[in-house]
């Protein structure tokens, strides 16, 4: 393998409980992720010497969490671009990895937002630059992508339809992964049916409110070598952000961050995107996946939406997709990144059951956070 | 009594733009070393990075860059629904977040000519909400 070969793997990935956990806090979610996590690995916390986490439960999620599992990290990296944050830590890993810095990293994540009921509330005052777009009422974060899926619809000819076949894909691996939250069958006149948001999106383009945390746990070559599973290789990453607020978006029809992450990605890997067997592309709304499939290449600009017309991405389909049921029907809470890797690395090591994707051997991660602000793309491969 | 309407947090970046607008007036920076147009207020050009930043009246029209009809809402803005937010893309090329008020959602376009307007609201703030010029 070429890029960045043999330095750095993902030795262990987990979940915590999904869905609705009113009774657990994030820290309690954080352990129990960051054990199974570890577990999977054949690591214990002993042998973390590198703590990744993004939040916004403390001042600084870090010294919290690590206080609260008793962790001194000699490294440690708290990057917040939102849901794409998970995919820059493995960059920045297998940097710190490649340094000599340090030899396991601890990447974890969150959330208890559904059972907080945190969404759905307007601040009131806005400070700062948020001043210039607060006032208006923008729903956030799904005004700002309906923003740019009118954009998109009125340069490219999007449609509505189109939005829904990515919906009822998802839909379709998530009735074939028990840990999905949505399993019912889902079809494109649900989609359609379903009540506005914001307009052009509707309710069923829009991704989960749930809670839920996650876990991935990266280590050098050396220490990969040692793991009791076969060890998942980071082989490719990149990262870019473009702006905070929609209005600075430089172009709504183009999701210019994930230009550039792909782009740094793939040079990294030494491949191509018609070579990866699996993507998981962050799926905040149904938009977010078209636009960001044309970003990375796998289509030219404003052919997105017929990229996925007919199913493609569903199983059996010819580009098996998010294969875990997405944040659009598996679980989103509020930042979803760490979950595309957690299935990118099952996927690759033969884990996935009912839904698992034959002979795969290269997987793409794909994060976007904000409004369409950051992004990041890890690709992974297994020998 | 109805809930509020979110307060911006004035500060000397965005006095005299909030200034401007409780007077009827849009107010917008220009750059003086690389003449871009500026906005939302700054302190540096965020094209050419000069600090040489100056205080213009915009000519208050514009075009329809994108826009969305909100239909779920939170807090005073549930009252609104259905609203327009639309991005407006001003004459002097800078693009600012607004409403768009006057007409039905559904004559919005993008593309459409708009013309500012300026609302004033009981707690003391002035927005520029936009109207179709046709």
């Amino acid at each position: 393998m070429s890029g960045s070969g043999r330095k750095a793997a993902i030795v262990g990935v987990a979940e915590s409980d999904l869905g609705r956990t009113p009774d657990k806090t994030v820290l309690q979610l954080q352990a129990q992720a960051a054990r199974a996590a570890l577990d999977d690995a054949g690591l214990g916390f002993g042998d973390v010497d590198a703590l990744f986490c993004a939040g916004n439960w403390a001042w600084s999620p870090n010294l919290m969490l690590a206080e609260y599992l008793g962790l001194q990290p000699k490294y440690t990296d708290s990057t917040n671009i939102g849901g794409s944050s998970f995919e820059a830590h493995i960059g920045h890993a297998i940097a710190g990895i490649e340094a000599g810095l340090f030899e396991v990293a601890l990447i974890t994540y969150g959330s208890t937002q559904r059972s907080d009921r945190s969404r759905g509330s307007v601040p009131p005052t806005y400070n700062l630059t948020q001043q210039y777009e607060g006032p208006f009422g923008l729903p956030n974060p799904v005004g700002s992508y309906a923003l740019a899926a009118m954009r998109h619809m009125s340069e490219y000819g999007t449609t509505n339809e189109q939005l829904a076949e990515v919906a009822v894909a998802t839909r379709k691996w998530a009735t074939l992964n028990p840990k999905a939250m949505m399993r019912d069958p889902l079809t494109l006149d649900d989609v359609l049916n379903s009540r506005w948001v914001a307009e052009p999106l509707h309710l069923l383009d829009c991704c989960l409110v749930t809670d839920g945390g996650g876990a991935v746990v990266v280590a050098s070559a050396a220490r990969a070598a040692h793991t009791p599973k076969s060890p998942v290789w980071i082989l490719g990453h990149g990262e870019a952000h473009t702006h905070n607020t929609i209005t600075n978006m430089p172009n709504l029809a183009v999701h210019g961050a994930a230009v550039a992450s792909g782009k740094a990605a793939f040079e990294m890997a030494g491949l191509t995107p018609s070579e990866i067997d699996i993507a998981e592309i962050y799926d905040s709304f149904t938009i977010t996946v078209i636009m960001t499939l044309e970003a990375l290449g796998y289509c030219g600009r404003g052919e997105g939406g017929a990229f996925v017309a007919g199913q493609r991405t569903a199983p059996g389909g010819a580009f098996p997709m998010n294969t875990n049921g997405g944040g659009l029907s598996y679980c989103h809470p509020g930042m979803y990144g760490i979950f595309l890797l957690i299935e990118a690395t099952r996927q690759l090591r033969g884990e996935c059951g009912e839904r698992q994707v034959q002979n795969a051997k290269l997987a793409l991660a794909h994060g976007t956070g904000g409004v369409l602000s950051s992004a990041a793309t890890v690709i992974l491969g297994k020998d | 009594m109805p809930a509020q309407i979110p307060q911006p947090t004035i500060d000397s970046d965005s006095r005299e733009y909030w200034d401007g607008l409780a007077q009827g007036e849009l107010r917008i920076q220009h750059c003086t070393a690389c003449s871009h147009y500026v906005f939302y207020p700054r302190s540096i050009c965020p094209h050419c990075f000069a600090s040489e930043i100056t205080w213009v009246k915009a000519a208050g029209r514009g075009k329809i860059y994108s826009y969305t009809v909100v239909w779920q809402a939170f807090g005073r803005f549930a009252e609104d629904v259905p609203y327009v937010v639309a991005i407006v893309e001003l004459d002097e090329g800078v693009r600012m977040m607004s409403r768009i008020v006057g007409t039905p959602p559904e004559a919005v376009k993008i593309g459409a000519a708009v013309q500012v307007t300026f609302e004033h609201f009981d707690e003391g703030v002035t927005l520029p909400y936009f109207q179709l010029t046709e």
